[in-house]
């Protein structure tokens, strides 16, 4: 009896946790959707906010995208060869190599966008072009798709593995190719996931980073939201849920565990 | 079937010593001979050297400055594994997970740039080599432990390596399939006329499959033999312990009898120095009652195993003696029984 | 080998040299401009000696603690009660207290005043049931509610990985020896889920205390280090300052996480 009642407790608990995180969400979407949010849902529903945000702030949607992929290919190209290299070499430099990728996710967006700012701020022609968030982008970024590489780098026997491929005539561009590269599929998918998800939300630098010809998504819903009626705010909020929904969704479809296979002795 | 196409090659270390980064001296300097085509086992317990060995053969290793390693006469100390054409079967397999049970016994020979019919072919040739032909297009996770080692073994054959080499290749599978795959490797490495080296620590597979043993103890070689001689005949008190079951008295030798605490045994040509005499557990028998005997011990334990019982015999020394009875009787702890010894089996080391 | 190592070099190579020239470089330099305004090295110090930063790096600190405290007593129960209780509908459950996962701190601000902001549902029913309509969001208290709203979903995976690592044969074992359900969370469970604390913890803290973008969206007059920070630099123009103290804010951030990886015994996957 008591255990059915700790039961229910924790439930309520964790359902009230769930609202807290979900109703906001429902109300926002439902803001964005409504002709006058004071006067309620009886104002009756619009797609109007959403049609203003698509003509105001278009181009906001089309540089989160493109600054997204793009910032995928950068970390795409530089950093799975490191995390390779950081699963192949243990030392104690590859460790603090490894520690000090992560420092541009431990320090805060701020600090890194100051920096950039009064190193190559007076670079004009590349302050005020979307390289300059990009920039920040990559730094942020690229930890977790090292880490995420480098977490099934380190699951399976990538030594044994190459030296099975060595064994058979296989060189080092050869084994990178056809066994390291295939082996990490998972983690680069994940990780290219975490990436694309993380820039396209990207605020703390990029606010300092973009310029009036160069603002993202976020940069955008932080205007909307300062200058605009609500319900603009939310219809373009809505916008964004519905840009990230899918990465989310794919996110989470891979944090669940593969169902692990047993496999018998056949008779043999 | 002996088209490993490619001639069976010979195998010589020089002076190979190993020492590892850290300062561990996994290897003191070894000379070593393999002739072409036969099957040497490296057998010792784990640490002893023999996989360091194994890697240094296959140019995954480089051994220490000086050291030098021969293939038919040529030095290949600095290629590397890709450029030797060895075979090589891992403890773990190291069967690649992204691709099919053909893609992996095909690799090898993708990265010679064989034209596709021909690998096709080789790799149908292989499948039906090692009965494995319906898992051709199998994932290596779904298949099971035994199957595993097929593919690996056809993996490492397919490209006519010089030489296979194969690391503790039955440890992972349970003792029953181990029996079978043991008896399996043997033909083949006897149809293939391969040379190939087998490391193992477990001195049934050694004695079952070697032409010769090498048996390793703390990086040195302890002693290089036919299993027959390393059994009858073990150089070190090391190596006789490490294979089979060793009896051991002592005591001391006058008149042509070797005294103990149990009796005497007749041993014409004992050396006066003798201070202990070891022997195997078949060298030893409980006589029947009213034969003459030299020995008398009481029976500590004895396990009845089917067709014959395990003696546990205390002689009054550190260790009681083992022996194997087929005697249809029923030992009980406590009994006193005689013994005889063929003074044949014994041995001074 | 030799070969195999100016490979591996140079497959690190294309990372390090962003990273140097991108990272460590403008940080060295953001750390000398620091020093280079008026007061020179003395902006290092400022922070604890100037009055004005040291209450919002006190206030930046409380309001982190806080969060952190919340967010794992919160996410503690709801992550293993949702890893030990397998019902129908779990899998909903645990989709949508992760789905917010890669909100920005804009986005989470905004969560915050539809929530408790001056049209905010909170408002509307505080109203109809009191006749005061509470709003809260543009205070130190509605930027707590945004870090509690960020951190619940990654602590809430983190605490899950966790519990579904302790073997369930302890909890048995020490209930054979007769401890009670309570005894049996405070001497196997809270000690088992230690080091996922320590890290969810640090992380929860560690953004809550760099985090920009929620308090930016609430109000410009919350008072903590990031929006201060934020104001040297574009109001004021006091560029030496705000780079003083974002460096100080980074080298605060670093700390924590570093000294929760020691703590925790296992690598913390630090995210913004």
């Amino acid at each position: 009896m008591k255990r059915r009642g700790l039961f229910y407790l924790q439930l309520g608990f964790t359902l009230l946790v769930c609202a807290f995180l979900v109703v906001p969400v429902f109300l926002s979407i439902m803001a964005g959707l409504t002709v006058n949010y004071f006067v309620g849902i009886e104002s009756g529903l619009t797609l109007r906010w959403v049609m203003e945000v698509w003509n105001g702030y278009r181009d906001t949607i089309f540089l989160s995208i493109g600054l997204s992929l793009a910032c995928l290919a950068v970390t795409l190209v530089i950093g799975v060869p490191a995390a390779y290299v950081l699963a192949k070499r243990q030392t104690a430099l590859t460790r603090a190599l490894e520690e000090m990728l992560v420092l541009p996710v431990a320090v805060p967006g701020l600090a890194t966008a100051l920096a950039l700012i009064v190193t190559y701020g007076s670079l004009s022609g590349f302050r005020t072009s979307w390289a300059f968030i990009l920039v920040g982008h990559v730094l942020f970024t690229l930890p977790f798709m090292v880490r995420s590489v480098l977490a099934v780098l380190s699951a399976i026997d990538l030594k044994t593995l190459e030296e099975g491929a060595a064994s058979l005539g296989a060189g080092f561009w050869p084994r990178f190719r056809d066994i390291v590269l295939p082996n990490c599929r998972q983690g680069i998918l994940a990780g290219s996931l975490m990436v694309v998800t993380l820039s396209m939300g990207e605020f703390n630098m990029t606010w300092l980073l973009h310029t009036p010809f160069t603002k993202t998504l976020p940069v955008g819903l932080a205007d909307a939201y300062a200058s605009l009626r609500l319900e603009i705010g939310s219809a373009y909020t809505l916008v964004f849920f519905l840009m990230i929904m899918p990465l989310l969704l794919a996110l989470q479809a891979f944090a669940k565990p593969r169902p692990a296979k047993f496999v018998a002795e056949d008779a043999e | 079937m002996t088209d490993t196409g490619n001639k069976p090659v010979s195998i010589a270390l020089t002076n190979c010593s190993k020492t590892f980064p850290d300062g561990t001296r996994a290897l003191e300097p070894l000379d070593l001979a393999i002739h072409a085509g036969e099957t040497v086992v490296f057998l010792g317990p784990s640490g002893c050297g023999k996989t360091t060995t194994l890697r240094i053969i296959a140019g995954l290793e480089e051994p220490d400055a000086g050291g030098k390693v021969l293939f038919d006469g040529v030095d290949v100390t600095h290629l590397p594994i890709e450029q030797r054409n060895v075979g090589m079967v891992f403890q773990s397999y190291a069967l690649f997970p992204n691709m099919t049970v053909a893609g992996n016994i095909g690799y090898g020979l993708k990265i010679r740039k064989v034209p596709d019919a021909q690998i096709k072919a080789r790799v149908s040739e292989m499948l039906a080599m090692m009965q494995i032909t319906r898992l051709a297009d199998r994932r290596i996770d779904q298949l099971s432990g035994g199957q595993r080692q097929r593919v690996a073994l056809a993996r490492a054959i397919a490209v006519r390596p010089r030489a296979l080499l194969l690391d503790e290749p039955l440890t992972a599978l349970d003792a029953k399939l181990r029996d079978t795959l043991r008896l399996e490797i043997d033909s083949l490495l006897r149809s293939l006329g391969i040379t190939a080296i087998y490391v193992t620590h477990d001195q049934a597979e050694a004695m079952a499959l070697g032409d010769r043993i090498v048996v390793m103890e703390h990086g040195r070689v302890a002693q290089i033999g036919k299993p027959r001689e390393i059994y009858q005949r073990p150089a070190t008190r090391f190596v006789a312990e490490f294979i089979g079951t060793m009896n051991r008295l002592t005591g001391s030798v006058s008149n042509g009898t070797f005294t103990c605490k149990a009796g005497g045994i007749a041993w014409p040509e004992a050396p006066s120095s003798a201070t202990e005499i070891l022997f195997r557990p078949e060298d030893i028998r409980v006589v029947e009652s009213g034969e003459a005997t030299g020995l008398k011990g009481t029976v500590a334990a004895a396990f009845f195993l089917g067709d014959r019982t395990r003696l546990f015999v205390d002689v009054g020394e550190a260790q009681p003696l083992v022996i194997e009875s087929t005697a249809r009787r029923d030992f009980s702890h406590g009994d006193r029984v005689g013994l005889a010894i063929d003074p044949r089996g014994l041995l001074v080391l | 080998m030799r070969h195999e190592t100016r490979r591996l070099i140079l497959l690190l190579l294309p990372a390090g040299i962003v990273f140097a020239a991108f990272f460590l470089l403008p940080m060295a330099r953001l750390f000398f401009i620091g020093g280079s305004g008026k007061t020179g090295w003395a902006a290092y110090a400022a922070i604890l000696t100037d009055s004005l930063y040291l209450d919002s790096l006190l206030s930046t600190m409380a309001v982190a603690a806080a969060t952190t405290a919340a967010t794992l007593v919160i996410s503690g129960i709801s992550g293993v009660f949702l890893q030990r209780h397998k019902f129908p509908g779990n899998a909903l459950l645990v989709s949508m207290l992760t789905f917010p996962l890669a909100f920005p701190g804009v986005v989470i601000g905004f969560m915050v005043i539809m929530l408790a902001g001056r049209q905010g549902l909170i408002g509307q029913v505080t109203q109809a049931l009191t006749g005061e309509k509470l709003v809260f969001a543009y205070t130190i208290a509605g930027l707590f509610m945004g870090y509690v709203y960020f951190s619940i979903p990654r602590t809430i995976l983190t605490v899950m990985a966790a519990a579904e690592k302790l073997d369930p044969k302890l909890e048995e074992a020490a209930r054979s020896l007769g401890a009670s359900p309570w005894r049996v969370l405070l001497d196997v469970i809270i000690p088992g889920l230690k080091p996922a604390f320590i890290s969810a913890g640090a992380i929860c803290f560690a953004t809550a205390v760099g985090a920009f973008g929620t308090a930016f969206t609430l109000a410009a007059k919350i008072n903590v280090l990031p929006m201060v920070i934020y104001t040297e630099f574009t109001l004021s123009a006091n560029i030496a300052m705000a780079a003083a103290l974002s460096f100080v804010l980074g080298i605060v951030t670093w700390l924590v996480l570093a000294v929760a990886r020691t703590a925790a015994g296992s690598s913390v996957a630090a995210a913004g």
